[in-house]
């Protein structure tokens, strides 16, 4: 075993672990905090498959900002846990069942099929481009399409996230300057013809 | 070098703790959103895997374009959950049964 399987590995099992406490941990926030670490660890598996770019952009886009979304989220939300947790139990047993016939299934399946050492072809750009240069050279050619359908699907879902979370409030006390400015004389001020006050010495002398 | 069925197991693996995931947390719809994401590294790491093994560029293009929509799909339902919460005060499956469906 050569020390980049060996840390392929390690990552595996960093990643197994945090996947595993992803879905029992009993505090959402610890649950968050624990899918970054798979997201990262995940992301040092891809680096070892000479996939860096990708493996950047998984830590940037992915730890970086959905993760902490989704810790503005957990954190935001006042949820009863307890309620929550009824039938975790129930259906433990269950679900490790599924589970463990379906990894099972899985991994019988990919080592009678896919018991191959990898092939030594490189990219189409020769040995010595770097992996985003690879990934470029293709992404604003072949794929310029979906490219352009992936920026209209995240510009879509700019658009939701506001539309959705946007409120009119209405205990909210604001200014608006548009119409401060057309405010005229007439319907701030008002004045009013009065008789003066008598003088103060006829007050006294009663 | 990691052989490829390796790569593949790892992804099998996650993708089942995903799956006993939605089993286990089928209340919580945060913790369903994250076994989702988790459901989609799984996949994602196949998707490298062979990439890796064939020498070929467009598992990683495809990887790419698979973090595009997770990410928009995260940030709605994010979205969704947030004005559920302020409707409903709840985000338990269960009670959310307005549809009757």
């Amino acid at each position: 075993m050569t020390f980049l399987q060996f840390v392929f590995y390690l990552f595996s099992a960093i990643t197994v672990f945090a996947a595993a406490m992803v879905v029992t941990v009993r505090n959402p926030v610890k649950s968050a905090l624990y899918l970054v670490l798979a997201f990262f660890s995940a992301a040092c598996i891809w680096m070892i498959l000479h996939a860096e770019f990708l493996a950047i952009v998984l830590v940037l886009v992915y730890v970086g900002a959905v993760m902490v979304l989704f810790l503005f989220v957990v954190m935001m939300l006042d949820i009863d846990l307890a309620r929550l947790r009824a039938g975790f139990t129930r259906y433990l047993p269950v679900g490790g069942l599924v589970a463990l016939l379906m990894a099972i299934e899985i991994a019988l399946a990919l080592h009678v099929g896919f018991n191959a050492a990898p092939s030594q072809a490189v990219s189409a750009l020769g040995p010595d481009t770097s992996n985003t240069q690879a990934i470029a050279s293709v992404l604003y050619t072949d794929y310029v399409y979906a490219l352009e359908i992936a920026s209209l699907i995240l510009l879509t879902a700019i658009i939701a996230a506001i539309v959705l979370t946007m409120r009119k409030r209405t205990d909210h006390k604001y200014t608006d300057p548009g119409h401060q400015v057309t405010v005229k004389r007439e319907d701030r001020l008002k004045i009013i013809k009065m008789d003066s006050e008598k003088p103060q010495a006829a007050d006294s002398a009663k | 070098m990691i052989p490829l069925s390796h790569a593949l197991i790892l992804g099998a693996v996650l993708f089942s703790i995903s799956v006993v995931g939605i089993f286990l947390n089928r209340k919580n719809l945060v913790i369903l959103l994250m076994a989702i994401e988790l459901l989609l590294l799984a996949v994602n790491i196949n998707f490298i895997a062979f990439s890796y093994h064939l020498g070929d560029v467009a598992g990683q293009i495809f990887v790419f374009f698979i973090l595009t929509v997770a990410a928009a799909e995260s940030a709605i339902g994010l979205a969704i959950l947030i004005v559920l919460f302020r409707a409903r005060r709840t985000i338990n499956v269960d009670d959310i049964d307005m549809l009757k469906g």
